[in-house]
């Protein structure tokens, strides 16, 4: 969907996965950023009819780019700044407690 | 120069409609649940029932509502409230379906029984004895229920915390949607030829020559009954036709998560899982008059509680916190009043609008219309408070 | 953790910013919490490593930005970034999340400077992968400098959408189209204001070469395109529209909505602060003195959540306010030199903007969805249809609506739906916008975890 413009200087770069896939990026950007820069429109589905969704907002407003991050349900990726190795997965349908 | 100029905001103007449009065989006034249940079950008695309803910022105690149909614990030392509320407890599953077929709308009533945690040794005894008043009371009825320790409890809810000592279970209890409830009830109303009035908040009532005159800002309604069903407006109201209503207003508070994949196979007094997965918490005792701005310390108290008793609960977020006033009389329980210096009037305040919906729809109409009251309800007069 | 503050701040914005460092000037001890992790709100959204090819596409305001968030950093102000405040209590009790936990702290004066959200746009379509706002988009450049890598098509209407599609131009990014909505009859309503448009030179020729970059590189405008639906199977494939009375059709993965601004007023509608309707820009603003504060003593709006003014005006009216609050608090001392700069400053500041507003008022169409079955609240999936049923059965406002659909239930809390849904009700009903209620939002103004809410700690202050 998105790409980064080219750039001579120097940016310091984190690598997380996106669904298993590894994605780089400059660091300080955020989850929602890594999703599209991986080319994944969608980030979790609805609880309700298992809609697709994907970021809209991305000012933590609309809370359509709910993900699993590194596990935890339902964080909303453009307000989660990445850390290497930080796993950003797809949010299906309603969080899961205790197992 | 102003800081920011902009147009006034202003409330709708009044708007008149056809004098036959303003007569009607009984009107009830107040559109919460208490309210548009009894108009609902009016339908089948009087031809031509009106419902006034206030405006969208009105104080709905259904809104605030836990959504319990709920009978465990209900009435200790007054077994006609206990009977009254299991009358209708098992007339909800057949009110639900006619509902459900009438409009469409399911209220999601389930009865699969309840649970009240006890989080101490002492808080189990004391309620197991509550249970065996209930037994007790119950006479002929039966009243089932069951103690259990927290092994026991833990085979219905695996995820109870080891903070829990143990719980009662009653199978009569149960719950339902209220905002669904109050939806099905408004559709089925109008598709029974009943007349809904919303924006008519009630501003005095008068009798003269036998019709009562209702004074709302878009003009008066007249009929020859009127029943007054409108929370913690009611006792204001009911002076207007000779009926004495004490109130004792009490906030609650409810919590309410993101959507969570089912886990809560039972309900607990203060923590219920909807069909749409959020889990509703709340149950608070607050005095606090007509306030319904939500308080950050219960807020904390109420999530407390609610970890305690499921630990696994931590990190689910609460998107909403509800607060709404609790229409309470004195002893906790239901009036229901009739005017002996204006006959024809009525009025009732009553906190249990969801449990009680089955009993208001189905049992209330015909003394509304002029028939003897019901025995059910023949001590949840007013008359218990005027003590000589 | 907790604090005692003279002026609390909610919101690192052109505004935040601006009120914090007056305040601090004024003498008093200013404490700001922003929910982003670097200052510089939605406007001047800050990257953590700028890179000169991101900074040479964004232009010179975006550079202006730069400076003032350099100042804000040296200013004795105690900013405290990463804070999601979900509480604000009538004492001036602030609770806030940060790192998972929540905290306390107190002010004498709250200044709210929330700035402003998109205003929501829904179409058929509007909820697939691959729409987003142009302000998302925007974003998304600013931060990371991330453009389309297929032509994206822009729809809507307003100065934004004009300024990334021309900051896209500059990033060599290519553009599939910019369908405009807004009706062409809205010029008539705009011109009697144009004197104000005038009198601001700089904003003109601003805009002037935006349009003009964008016509000599052949940028595809579509003008008076109607019934925009967007299509796809699990994502967004294509755009299709009226024009003309033919209907066109647009393939492109990425759609990127735009119908202008709106006040976040999210807190100050919950706090109960008096708000009016201001019917040119459709939506609510609380309504202040000539100091930005508001009915309530000892709370304070400035910036875009008190109206659409736009970042420039942002920054004076962030002064004015923190006067307010200074003169609220028993100071004096005040910058009068400063006080008059601002006023005279946002005096031809209001002219642009009566005829901006105007001019990019956007259609009906693109406000109220005319089909019964497209989404209006994202979070519950309701629809246009199930609010007119609302609305018919007697709902006259969102409290209700909410009541009979369940329509704001989800997590954002009705703050992508409320404006459609009023507007639905407004017009089921046949009453003006302004006779339906603004929806009355709640604690927690973010979601907080149960845990969060349970700390001991935070338990303790708050008993």
């Amino acid at each position: 969907m998105f790409r980064r413009l080219e750039t001579a200087s120097p940016v310091e770069t984190v690598t997380v996965t996106v669904g298993g896939k590894p994605v780089t990026l400059p660091r300080g950007e955020t989850a929602a950023a890594a999703l599209v820069a991986a080319g994944e429109a969608t980030g979790r589905t609805t609880p309700i009819t298992g809609a697709p969704r994907g970021p809209y907002c991305m000012m933590g407003v609309c809370f359509d780019c709910l993900v699993m991050i590194d596990g935890a349900p339902n964080r909303q990726a453009c307000m989660t700044e990445i850390r290497d190795g930080m796993r950003i997965e797809r949010q299906v349908g309603a969080r899961r407690i205790g197992g | 120069m102003l800081f920011n100029g902009c147009a006034l905001a202003y409330s709708p103007p009044p708007r008149m409609t056809d004098i036959r449009d303003r007569q009607a065989d009984i009107i009830v006034v107040g559109g919460g649940l208490v309210g548009s249940a009894i108009a609902y079950g009016l339908t089948r008695h009087a031809s031509r029932v009106m419902l006034l309803d206030e405006g969208d910022r009105a104080f709905r105690a259904t809104r605030g509502n836990f959504g319990l149909v709920w009978v465990q614990s209900k009435g200790d030392g007054a077994p006609h409230y206990t009977h009254w509320t299991r009358n209708s407890q098992e007339r909800w599953a057949d009110f639900a379906a006619e509902l459900k077929a009438r409009t469409g709308v399911d209220t999601h009533h389930e009865n699969n029984g309840g649970l009240t945690l006890c989080l101490s040794e002492s808080e189990f005894l004391d309620r197991r004895s509550l249970m065996e008043r209930h037994r007790r009371d119950a006479g002929n009825r039966g009243f089932e229920y069951k103690m259990l320790r927290l092994q026991e409890l833990r085979e219905l809810v695996p995820e109870a915390g080891d903070s829990v000592y143990g719980a009662s279970f009653t199978p009569y209890d149960g719950t339902a949607n209220p905002l669904f409830t109050l939806r099905a009830v408004h559709q089925g109303f109008d598709k029974l030829g009943g007349v809904y009035r919303p924006d008519h908040a009630v501003a005095s009532i008068a009798h003269r020559d036998g019709i009562f005159r209702v004074e709302t800002r878009h003009g008066t309604y007249e009929a020859p009954r009127v029943v007054i069903a409108a929370g913690n407006m009611t006792p204001g109201l009911a002076r207007q036709v000779g009926m004495e209503i004490p109130l004792n207003p009490q906030r609650g508070e409810i919590l309410v998560t993101e959507r969570v994949a089912p886990f809560m196979r039972l309900p607990t007094q203060n923590m219920r899982q909807t069909v749409e997965g959020s889990i509703i918490m709340g149950d608070s005792k607050e005095d606090v008059g007509f306030d319904t701005s939500t308080d950050t310390s219960v807020i904390s108290d109420i999530a407390a509680r609610a970890v305690t008793a499921f630990p696994i609960l931590r990190d689910v977020p609460v998107v909403r916190a509800w607060a709404a006033l609790r229409v309470l009389s004195p002893d906790g329980l239901p009036i229901y009043a009739a005017s002996e210096e204006c006959p024809g009037a009525f009025a009732t305040i009553c906190h249990s609008g969801v449990t009680l919906a089955a009993a208001h729809a189905n049992e209330l109409g015909g003394w509304l219309m002029g028939a003897d009251r019901p025995e059910a309800i023949a001590k949840l007069g007013p008359e218990r408070f005027h003590v000589s | 953790m907790s604090a005692n503050w003279d002026l609390a701040v909610i919101g690192a914005g052109p505004a935040g910013m601006s009120a914090a460092m007056a305040a601090t000037r004024l003498g008093l001890k200013v404490g700001l919490l922003d929910e982003q992790p670097r200052p510089g709100g939605q406007i001047y959204r800050n990257p953590a490593q700028p890179t000169p090819e991101v900074l040479e596409a964004l232009g010179e305001d975006y550079a202006h930005g730069m400076e003032l968030i350099e100042k804000f950093r040296a200013a004795d102000i105690d900013y405290r970034p990463g804070a999601t405040v979900w509480d604000v209590m009538a004492g001036g009790e602030i609770a806030f999340l940060r790192d998972g936990r929540s905290a306390e702290v107190q002010a004498r004066h709250v200044l709210l400077a929330t700035g402003a959200i998109e205003r929501p746009v829904p179409v058929p379509g509007w909820t697939l992968p691959g729409v987003m706002t142009v302000g998302a988009a925007q974003i998304l450049l600013k931060t990371g400098g991330y453009v389309p890598d297929q032509p994206a098509v822009l729809v809507g209407g307003g100065p934004l959408l004009y300024l990334v599609a021309w900051q896209y131009l500059k990033a060599g990014a290519q553009i599939g189209a910019i369908l405009e909505t807004v009706p062409r009859s809205n010029l008539w309503s705009a011109l009697p204001h144009a004197s104000g448009m005038l009198s601001q030179g700089r904003l003109l020729a601003k805009g002037r070469r935006w349009l003009r970059d964008l016509r000599s590189a052949r940028v595809r405008r579509i003008r008076g395109v109607t019934d925009v639906r967007i299509e796809g199977e699990g994502a967004a494939e294509a755009v299709t529209f009226q024009k003309g009375g033919r209907r066109q059709t647009i393939q492109t993965p990425l759609v990127l909505l735009h119908e202008g601004v709106i006040p976040n007023t999210h807190i100050s509608l919950a706090l109960g602060l008096e708000h009016g309707w201001n019917d040119i820009q459709q939506w609510w603003q609380p309504r202040l003195d000539d100091w930005g504060r508001a009915d309530k003593p000892g709370f304070s709006v400035a910036g875009d959540g008190a109206g659409i003014w736009g970042a420039e005006a942002a920054e004076h009216l962030g002064l004015l306010a923190a006067h307010g609050a200074a003169m609220a608090l028993g100071k004096d001392g005040l910058d009068q030199a400063g006080v008059a700069e601002a006023r005279g400053a946002l005096k031809s500041v209001a002219g642009a903007r009566a005829f901006l507003d105007r001019l990019y008022r956007p259609a009906r169409s693109q406000r109220v969805p005319a089909a019964d079955d497209t989404i209006v609240c994202r979070c519950e999936e309701v629809t246009a249809g199930q609010v007119r049923q609302a609305a018919r059965m007697g709902a006259l406002g969102l409290t209700q609506a909410k009541a009979y659909t369940r329509c704001g239930m989800g997590p954002c809390q009705g703050r992508l739906c409320a404006p459609t849904v009023s507007a639905l009700i407004a017009e089921t009903r046949g009453l003006d916008d302004a006779e339906v209620p603004a929806y009355r939002p709640r604690p927690p103004f973010k979601p907080v975890t149960l845990g969060a809410l349970a700390a001991p700690a935070f338990r303790a202050k708050a008993g």
